[in-house]
């Protein structure tokens, strides 16, 4: 993976920044709980060289730890009087290499932006900054009943400013939509320093929804000081149906039946074989070992509801093949059925030295072809896969287990995991559902945009960070200076008259 | 002389736009026309008619996304979604009888294209998001003349920026849109309606809040005052004479029947309850969507405010204090509180300070001048203003897009 060439001079100066930076964020005293403001030790930084996507690594050049906006603000201000590079970190659990450190870059980390800052019940909302984690939302309104409802299966972990800007989802959100859709508000600091506020306690933008183009920007538009969601009341009743099936196709056909039918469940999630023995044998879920193909399917609403549309969803299933049919009969065994599910990643680390978690979405309908065509790839790739797939709304989460110490297998699952990408886009799907683009997929955009496109992209970029300073090497394959995005060739009375009809 | 051109293929409308960039002719964007009237008058000689890039390009009702060129006709989208039980959910309302357009069956209804260009959004909002939340993936020229791309057909996609969001709501100032991905979804099995009658205001917001904050899965929560109630064509309605406060659960039967009676229980104590069938229902909510109740008198300024939605009647209660007894002739709630929709009696600034000093006084939110002369909207600001860096940014965004100007110049700010 190419990065961008780091700036030597920069690097030089690095001492002098960090003494800079420290005047900025002092360190907090020894009684304080703020802790150490900036970070320049080897060994410290090396905590940081890395995301959720370990195959990289690269210590930044400092890390500066701001506890309030306005050292954000002072700390962006500087960087970009001094030309220094900013990489945004949350909790550092990208799966794209999102918050992979820069060689002459600044990560400000927002682990101290860790509080609530208003629970706002009557408005259905929770303020809180951006450290906070995606579980500690929910936690904090949960004796009351309410719930956050996107649940990355990261959820202890990430941060809910990491999750604005990946666009997180989760299980929950074929029912109650991604980040995007449960976010009504945030704070941001440009790289000049500016703080602007968008959105609030309301509903929609006043103006252009800049709010709605900040989400999944990858930290490369602005740092996210602070965020307005919404919370939901929890259900009455949930309840989960676990399915074994015979063959994928008849997994894949059950969950077409199930949406066309017009129902949408809280979640509907498939696992294949290889995931099914993984979580099994780490969470001993109880699962069917028997099958080729598992669904989840939760439901959720008032108990007669819920009742009625489990004995639907149970006949859509026997009339696609299944062989094993079991509805969670408490809250207990519902979260045992999870379990595994939400365990999945982990369990494949132990199955394997190594692996890729892929990221694609498709078009439902392409599934079993999908599906079909990976295990060509696998065995032509000699790697093995499991598959977890977001099933109710095509987000595919094929793993690729290789051995890094065994020579080119690293080499031989990237190039695994790019073909599946190339597939989804062919089908008519999309490189990432969820993850982000970040490094990971970065040089694969040109597989599902034109030139023009990406320029299209860029110049937001422009508008929002001309110099370039948040988060360069993520997301764009190719850097082009904005100026030179910028300019138009158009010269007067070159362009024929158009032939167009005109009334 | 002004001119309207009307395309038939996205590759005239990159000529146009590149014909008119090399003119330096600014062209005003339009569908029908039925929107014509919203945002600030555009200084434009020249119009592009975008309803000729007409057509369902493709509609699988099992993947739940219908895409379509933007000038279809929503009659069209509407047709398909019928026939195949579906539906948009964040219920697109119609705004032709409050923008004094004919809206007669056989008058245009509007375009996809138009629809979204200005992210309107009916009652469901509260529950299933606006326009925004439904854009899966955009086609369109910029002002650069240059064909572009966003997002995709599939509902999980964070792949790039989110240009679709951007260009929801942009009014046509970005660029002209030629294709659009819309997710789509079923239609509930049927519906009721909670009235809780004779609340006022502030009761209003309170019943309204209690019953979002339940898990009755609310998917409309709207008060109409005694005065609009009385304008309203469902029958138990109007008779009755009292204010309404409407409470809409949808989904399953039984479950229906299990909430809707739930909801009556919870709400007793506030003020006697009654229940409105699925039909009456569609009526009502019809109504409060378009916002038609309020559409009369025909000369009166309206005023659309997003405010969180507990702020609701003490926003109303200091507009009707800054702008004087008698002036506000008509209103309604919607959004559980959140939707302000406020008629008001004429004047050259159609009480701007008096409506914005409401909203910044009472936890901020927004507020969009719909319905006033053009003369008075070319100098109050239609869109709520903004701070200076955040004016800037939107500036330059403008222009990223449309460096010269060309697309609706003026339309959303002086000058973008
Ligand atoms: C085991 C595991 C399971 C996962 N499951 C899911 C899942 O189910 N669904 C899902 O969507 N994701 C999942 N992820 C991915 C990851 O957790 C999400 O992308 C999450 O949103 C990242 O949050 P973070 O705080 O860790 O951000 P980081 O990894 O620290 O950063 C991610 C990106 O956001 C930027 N960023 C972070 N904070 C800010 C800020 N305040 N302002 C501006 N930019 C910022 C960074 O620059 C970077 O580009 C999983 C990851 C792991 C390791």
């Amino acid at each position: 993976m190419r990065m961008p060439d780091p700036d030597t001079d920069v690097i030089a100066r690095r001492a002098r920044i960090a003494r800079d930076l420290r005047r900025l964020v002092p360190d907090g005293s020894s009684n304080s709980p703020v802790g150490e403001g900036v970070i320049v030790d080897e060994d410290e930084l090396r905590a940081y060289e890395c995301d959720g996507l370990t195959a990289y690594r690269q210590p930044p050049l400092v890390v500066v730890l701001p506890s309030t906006t306005e050292q954000v603000s002072k700390v962006l201000r500087y960087c970009h009087d001094h030309g220094v590079k900013i990489v945004p970190r949350g909790a550092g659990t990208s799966l794209s290499g999102g918050a992979l450190p820069l060689a002459d870059a600044v990560t400000l980390g927002l682990g101290k932006f860790n509080r609530i800052l208003d629970i706002d019940y009557d408005n259905r909302c929770v303020v809180a900054q951006p450290g906070v984690t995606n579980l500690g939302i929910t936690q904090a309104v949960q004796a009351r009943g309410f719930y956050y409802a996107p649940d990355p299966s990261s959820q202890i972990a990430c941060s809910i400013g990491g999750n604005v800007a990946e666009n997180a989802g989760g299980v929950h959100c074929l029912k109650y939509g991604l980040t995007t859709n449960n976010l009504l508000g945030l704070e941001m600091v440009l790289m000049t320093g500016e703080v602007v506020r968008l959105g609030g306690r309301h509903l929609d933008p006043g103006d252009l929804d800049l709010m709605g183009v900040v989400t999944g920007s990858e930290g490369l538009l602005g740092v996210i000081t602070e965020v307005t969601v919404r919370i939901l009341r929890g259900p009455e009743t949930a309840r989960a149906v676990l399915m074994g099936f015979p063959d994928t196709t008849a997994a894949a056909d059950t969950v077409a039946a199930i949406i066309a039918q017009g129902i949408i469940p809280a979640g509907l999630e498939m696992m294949d074989r290889p995931a099914i023995h993984a979580a099994e044998d780490f969470v001993h879920a109880d699962y069917p070992l028997d099958v080729e193909a598992l669904l989840i399917c939760e439901l959720d609403g008032p108990e007669a509801e819920v009742d009625h549309l489990i004995e639907r969803v149970a006949a859509i299933a026997h009339d696609n093949r299944v062989v094993s049919l079991r509805a969670s009969a408490d809250d207990a065994e519902r979260a045992l059925f999870w379990a595994g599910r939400k365990a999945a990643f982990p369990a494949v680390g132990r199955i394997s030295p190594d692996y890729l978690c892929m990221d694609g979405s498709i078009p439902r309908q392409a599934l079993p072809r999908v599906l079909q065509r990976m295990t060509e790839m696998s065995r032509r790739y000699g790697l093995r896969v499991a598959n977890v797939f977001h099933a109710g709304d095509g987000n595919l989460h094929p793993l690729i287990l290789f051995d890094a110490n065994v020579s080119d297998e690293l080499e031989r699952a990237e190039a695994f995991g790019a073909d599946i990408l190339r597939l989804c886009v062919a089908v008519g799907g999309v490189l990432t559902g969820e993850h982000g683009v970040g490094v990971e997929k970065r040089d694969l955009m040109y597989t599902m945009f034109t030139e023009t496109d990406m320029a299209h992209q860029q110049r937001l970029k422009c508008a929002f960070d001309p110099g370039q300073f948040l988060n360069p090497g993520k997301v764009f394959p190719t850097l082009h200076r904005c100026a030179e995005l910028g300019r138009m060739r158009v010269s007067g009375g070159a362009v024929p008259f158009p032939d167009i009809p005109r009334f | 002389m002004s001119q309207t051109y009307r395309p038939d293929t996205p590759e005239q409308v990159a000529d146009l736009i590149t014909w008119a960039l090399a003119e330096s002719t600014p062209l005003a964007l339009r569908g029908h026309g039925t929107k014509a009237a919203l945002g600030r008058p555009t200084n434009t000689s020249h119009a592009l008619d975008l309803s000729g890039i007409a057509g369902i390009v493709d509609y699988a009702p099992e993947e739940l996304v219908m895409t379509a060129r933007a000038g279809t006709s929503m009659a069209e989208v509407r047709a398909a979604l019928d026939a195949a039980g579906q539906m948009l959910a964040f219920e697109p309302p119609d705004w032709r009888p409050l923008l004094g357009q004919p809206h007669g069956p056989a008058d245009p209804p509007g375009t996809l294209g138009g629809l979204v260009a200005c992210n309107l959004a009916g009652s469901r909002r509260i529950s299933a998001g606006a326009a925004r939340d439904h854009v899966l993936g955009i086609a369109g020229v910029s002002g650069r003349g240059e064909a572009f791309r966003s997002g995709g057909r599939v509902v999980k996609n964070v792949t790039g920026f989110d240009l679709s969001k951007l260009l929801t709501g942009s009014m046509g100032t970005l660029a002209a849109l030629t294709e659009l991905s819309l997710k789509t979804v079923p239609r509930p099995e049927t519906s009721a309606t909670v009235l809780v009658l004779g609340l006022d205001a502030a009761d209003a917001v309170q019943a309204m809040t209690r019953a979002l904050g339940s898990s009755h899965e609310v998917s409309g929560a709207a008060h109409l005052p005694a005065a609009m109630a009385a304008r309203s064509a469902v029958a138990a309605i109007a008779g009755d004479g009292r204010a309404i406060t409407a409470l809409r659960v949808e989904g399953p039967d039984p479950s229906v029947a299990w909430r809707c009676q739930a909801l009556r229980t919870e709400l007793t104590a506030l003020g006697p309850t009654e229940a409105l069938s699925h039909d009456d229902g569609a009526v009502l909510w019809g109504e409060v969507s378009d916002a038609r109740l309020i559409a009369d008198p025909a000369d009166a300024v309206l005023w659309r405010l997003s405010v969180p939605p507990a702020q609701g009647a003490r926003v109303l209660a200091a507009v009707r204090h800054g702008v004087g007894e008698g002036h506000l002739s008509g209103w309604q709630m919607d959004w559980g509180g959140g939707l302000l929709w406020l008629a008001l009696a004429p004047t050259p600034e159609a009480h701007a300070g008096a409506v914005r000093d409401a909203v910044a006084h009472h936890g901020g939110g927004h507020a969009t001048l719909i319905r006033a002369g053009a003369d008075v909207r070319a100098h109050v600001p239609v869109f709520q203003p903004q701070p200076a860096p955040l004016a800037a940014l939107s500036r330059r965004v403008t222009e990223s897009f449309d460096p010269k100007g060309i697309l609706s110049p003026g339309r959303m700010a002086e000058g973008r």
